[in-house]
């Protein structure tokens, strides 16, 4: 972007050459480090092949490796290549990627679980098959000492498989009873561990049925199910999590001895920290030495960078522009206002209401009546055989594997995958499994102004009103400076084929802009009363040629989508609001942009959050999508929350689903996909439940063979999980 | 009937192979990236020489 044919005039000023954007990655990973970074774009054979050849062509990286199912590039480098420099490798070939925290212990931790989950899915599985092969003997008419032999051999395979594969369910069984609940793992233990207990005995005694096949596809179907949510979940947890933070951990201590590199947690009260052009301010306190400009974006939603000068009060979390500035330490650690944030955010999820789950709440109906059905069953016979305990015990059991919960079990994974597998490739990654069924409650948006509907980074409007001469003068000057505007606006001089002007002497005075000579005379770039200029409403950087001004007006760019997003949210019928901390006049802007009716600006953290918790007074049920630490409590707040992956840690951590790419149009798709999954979801249960009302009357009167059980259980499984498998 | 004696073995021990199979990908991490597998299996850029 920024290849001057001229030389940079950049080199004269002191602050550009502490290349900003390098200093907050600047703990590069130790030595022969595993670089982890997700790449939401990659999606093809193609993609692999550009991805692993483009890296492994750059000097000091060993090997690449590209996971597409989690779109994840992992790349295992010398020391001295840092995630910055891959980062930047991608994005030149074409790929928007996000650094991961490779050594985070939840990610091998959730690998090991997937795993722990996919071999108890593999032995039941082997030894569903084996005791089939097993079974169809019998059921094809074997009999007397063969069959007993079948059966012996089935309970020998049956027994250990279960033992091993049912874990998952006897440990959550055993925990929801002790805690005083019945879930639905509950009788899906008993189910099993009596089924096999029964045939055990049946076979033992020469009876004509067992049912081991029955309860190994029970646990293997079951699982199935546990496994899709477990995975669902985990990859999207562990990307979500592990969008490594631009927090700062360290910062510089002046003191006697010169500078000294701390944690922050190790900073007190008084102390006097220095904070470069580029970095975070890592303590709320006062600025005693030095000028520049901050970027309070984050935190407030204001698109224009604020002037600090001596006495200015600084918040944690801001970004300092241009110049270096010393801070006295007014608050830190856990009182400065980043963390008062975390406290409100903390009360508002405390706050928010539990929501049950359509799987919570079928299961709590449903549980309950599978052992009361098959005691039913168990003291009826009892009662008309006159005291037949096997006979009765046989029924009993032949009711409890009818009823329990096979399709059941798998009808809200088998959704929930295939459509956060849908959305994962338009690139939203769920967090919350039941984020899907908010999502289709929802008949409110809430947006976020500045890096939500907009890239949070500014574009100049009126070029065309300059003609070349100055535009040249404005592009040299802006080439000095890192301020985002000059940058934005030296893009897009360049854009237009401008080249600079030759100047000399530039050099950047921070907090005002920059200055330099053009063919004698003296020429500056920056706040209008610095250049002699008179302030223009709204966003806009000055130009002075002499006594001659001239006002470049900016205005932040539209993310792309959000008109799209906008138009379809409100074809769908929902009320769409605009919430921003920003000056009144750019929010009308982006409303009136945008066909936004209901807009407001200024709006504080509290603000947001009571507004939303107004709306759901009323009974509307809102959707918030935001990005800054201003947006944290309302994303806790509202009934289902988007924030993108370009957000603050805690904003994406408050939220339900995260966007992984620049267009935000997917959310439309998500509202969407959240009303068909919901119906998806009912239909299953209404299925699974239409095999109950049929078979539990077969199974009652004792009519219920295991091949029956195999069958009916089998069907409705498959049936439930082709219906999944019908969403688009 | 005798035949079952030879045959039920046989089964169970290819059965247990088969799970034992099973094991050694999990171990591998075969089931790790299903998506790029089916992908990478089409492409050109090793069919003369294997990956360094």
């Amino acid at each position: 972007m920024s290849d001057t044919l001229h030389p940079p005039p950049a080199s004269a000023c002191p602050a550009c050459v502490a290349a900003p954007a390098a200093l907050d990655r600047a703990q590069s990973p130790p030595e022969g480090a595993r670089i982890v970074l997700s790449v939401p774009g990659a999606h093809c054979a193609a993609c692999i092949s550009t991805i692993e050849r483009g890296l492994e062509a750059m000097p000091g990286i060993d090997s690449v490796r590209l996971n597409l199912t989690l779109r994840r590039v992992s790349v295992a480098a010398e020391a001295g290549v840092d995630a910055a420099a891959v980062t930047a490798r991608l994005a030149a070939l074409g790929y928007e990627a996000h650094e991961l925290d490779p050594g985070t212990l939840s990610m091998t931790e959730t690998d090991r679980q997937s795993r722990d989950l996919l071999m108890r899915l593999g032995v039941a599985g082997f030894a569903m098959m084996n005791i089939m092969l097993l079974s169809v003997a019998v059921w094809a008419g074997a009999t007397d000492a063969t069959r007993d032999l079948f059966h012996l051999i089935s309970a020998l395979i049956a027994i250990p498989a279960v033992a091993f594969s049912g874990q998952p369910f006897f440990r959550s069984a055993t925990r929801a009873l002790a805690a005083g609940r019945l879930n639905m793992d509950g009788p899906i233990a008993l189910a099993l561990i009596l089924t096999v207990v029964i045939s055990l005995y049946e076979t033992l005694q020469s009876g004509k049925h067992a049912y081991f096949e029955a309860a190994v596809m029970l646990t293997f179907f079951l699982l199935a199910g546990r496994y899709l949510d477990f995975r669902a979940r985990a990859a999207a947890r562990s990307a979500a999590q592990e969008l490594a933070a631009l927090e700062v951990p360290r910062a510089t201590r002046l003191s006697d001895g010169g500078e000294m590199t701390v944690p922050v947690s190790d900073l007190a009260v008084g102390d006097l920290v220095l904070v470069r052009p580029g970095g975070r301010v890592p303590v709320d306190g006062t600025v005693t030495a030095g000028r520049s400009e901050i970027d309070r974006s984050l935190l407030t939603g204001e698109t224009l960078p604020a002037y600090a000068g001596e006495g200015t009060q600084l918040s944690a979390g801001e970004v300092n522009l241009t110049g270096p500035l010393t801070v006295r330490v007014t608050a830190a650690g856990k009182d400065t206002s980043l963390h008062r944030m975390a406290d409100l955010v903390a009360n508002a999820e405390a706050a928010r209401t539990r929501y049950t789950s359509l799987a919570d709440r079928a299961a709590r109906a449903y549980a309950p009546s599978i052992p009361l059905l098959s005691l039913g069953a168990f003291i009826a016979w009892l009662y008309i055989s006159g005291g037949d305990l096997r006979l009765a015990v046989n029924v009993a059991v032949a009711t409890l594997i009818i009823t329990c919960p096979c399709a059941l079990g798998l009808a809200v994974p088998a959704v929930v995958t295939a459509a956060s597998g849908k959305l994962f490739r338009k690139g939203l990654l769920i967090k919350d499994g039941t984020a899907l069924e908010r999502l289709a409650e929802v008949d409110t948006v809430i947006f976020d102004k500045t890096g939500t509907l907009t890239m949070g980074t500014p574009a100049p409007t009126n070029l065309d009103d300059h003609p070349q001469a100055p535009a040249r003068v404005a592009l040299a000057l802006a080439q000095g400076s890192s301020h985002p505007l000059a940058r934005a606006l030296a893009a897009a001089l360049q854009d237009r084929g401008l080249r600079p002007a030759r100047l000399d002497d530039v050099h950047e005075v921070p907090g005002y802009g920059v200055e330099g000579l053009w063919q004698g005379a003296r020429v500056r770039l920056g706040r209008a009363a610095w250049v002699g200029a008179e302030a223009r409403p709204g966003t806009a950087a000055y130009l002075a040629i002499g006594g001659e001004t001239r006002a470049f007006d900016f205005t932040d760019r539209l993310r792309p989508g959000a008109e799209t997003l906008v138009a379809e949210l409100k074809a769908q019928g929902k009320h769409v609001i605009l919430l921003s901390g920003d000056v009144p006049p750019a929010v009308r802007d982006m409303a009136a942009r945008l066909g936004i009716d209901d807009w407001q600006a200024e709006a504080m953290p509290q603000d947001k959050a009571a507004r939303i918790a107004a709306l759901h007074e009323e009974g509307h049920r809102v959707l918030m999508v935001g990005d800054g630490l201003n947006d944290t409590v309302a994303l806790s707040a509202a009934h289902v929350s988007i924030s993108p992956a370009s957000a603050l840690d805690a904003a994406r951590a408050a939220s339900d689903i995260v966007l992984l790419g620049r267009d935000i149009s997917p959310i439309a798709d998500a509202v969407r996909m959240g009303r068909l999954s919901v119906r998806r979801i009912r239909e299953n249960f209404w299925q699974s439940g239409l095999y109950n009302i049929v078979f539990v009357p077969i199974a009652l009167l004792g009519l219920c063979t295991p091949l029956w059980a195999a069958a009916v259980m089998s069907i409705s499984s498959i049936t439930v999980s082709l219906n999944a498998l019908r969403l688009k | 009937m005798d035949v079952l004696a030879i045959l039920i073995p046989i089964s169970l021990f290819l059965g247990l192979l088969g799970l034992g199979a099973f094991y050694w990908t999990l171990k591998k991490g075969m089931y790790d990236d299903p998506e790029g597998d089916s992908r990478r299996i089409l492409r050109d850029d090793y069919d003369d020489h294997p990956k360094p």
